[in-house]
């Protein structure tokens, strides 16, 4: 009962954040959703046992990036409005039309289909395989994983290298 | 406890508001910022479904995909940044140099 109270209300939250993001005309505010996006979900991996991954979302999502998102906001000016005009004819009729049959269909899915969303789902959870404690989660990243952590670590050197070269690229030739 | 239906539905929806927004925004930014949405959505599902399944697999993946989104970020942030400093703008409808 707890879970379903937790689900609705940050639920709810995440997907008011989410609205906030794609409608507000300011892209403070649009951060500002996210946050609270990023949060939500984060309530919802605590929900379902997955602490580490709700510390480090806190942590690198809504700390790191969401910082960075607004220095980003900072250094480029909120005070540009987007251009009413679109450049390819029809584009928000198309999109409204796209996004009520996907809703559409995945109702009828839901609702009418036979569907599942994970086929071999059960219905009782067994807390010493599913916790995501520290302990739990490092075990299989540093043996079946560790390759791919290892790349990680590569690809997080060579994103920094990128940006420090993004961002000195315009200085050397004025 | 919450069936795992109720979740997949909520990552639906937020991956659907993060698309929509992906194709209705100009602005870069908040254009990136509906891509950390998707991803979000995509990484609460891998959540659910672990759970479901009673494996610890789907938080291992998670983890991954927060490491390669973080990377994303401050390459595509720089890229931004990098843009506004040459034509000091940050909509996409002006960035049409390789349209043929």
């Amino acid at each position: 009962m707890a879970e379903a109270i937790l689900f609705v209300i940050a639920g709810l939250a995440a997907l008011a954040g989410a609205v906030t993001v794609v409608v507000a005309r300011n892209p403070v505010y649009s951060a500002v959703g996210l946050l609270g996006t990023l949060f939500s979900v984060a309530v919802l991996y605590v929900v379902q046992l997955a602490h580490l991954v709700a510390a480090v979302q806190v942590i690198v999502y809504a700390g790191a990036v969401m910082t960075l998102f607004l220095f980003v906001i900072m250094l480029i000016g909120v005070d540009k409005e987007e251009r009413g005009v679109e450049s390819l004819p029809r584009q928000r009729v198309w999109v409204g039309v796209l996004a009520g049959g996907i809703i559409l269909f995945a109702a009828g899915a839901t609702l009418f289909g036979d569907f599942e969303w994970v086929p071999a789902a059960s219905d009782t959870v067994l807390e010493a395989s599913s916790n995501g404690t520290i302990q739990a989660i490092a075990e299989p990243l540093f043996t079946e994983w560790v390759l791919a952590f290892e790349a990680t670590a590569l690809l997080l050197t060579i994103a920094a290298a990128g940006a420090v070269v993004l961002a000195q690229f315009k200085r050397r030739r004025s | 406890m919450v069936p795992v239906d109720w979740y997949m539905g909520l990552a639906a929806a937020l991956f659907l508001i993060g698309a929509l927004g992906m194709l209705l925004r100009r602005n870069a930014l908040v254009m990136f910022m509906c891509i950390e949405l998707m991803l979000n959505a995509v990484n609460l599902t891998l959540i659910s479904a672990g759970r479901a399944m009673n494996d610890l697999t789907g938080q291992v993946a998670v983890f991954f995909i927060l490491v390669v989104a973080a990377a994303e970020v401050v390459v595509g942030l720089a890229i931004i940044v990098a843009i506004f400093r040459r034509r000091s703008t940050a909509s996409v409808d002006e960035l049409s140099e390789l349209r043929g």
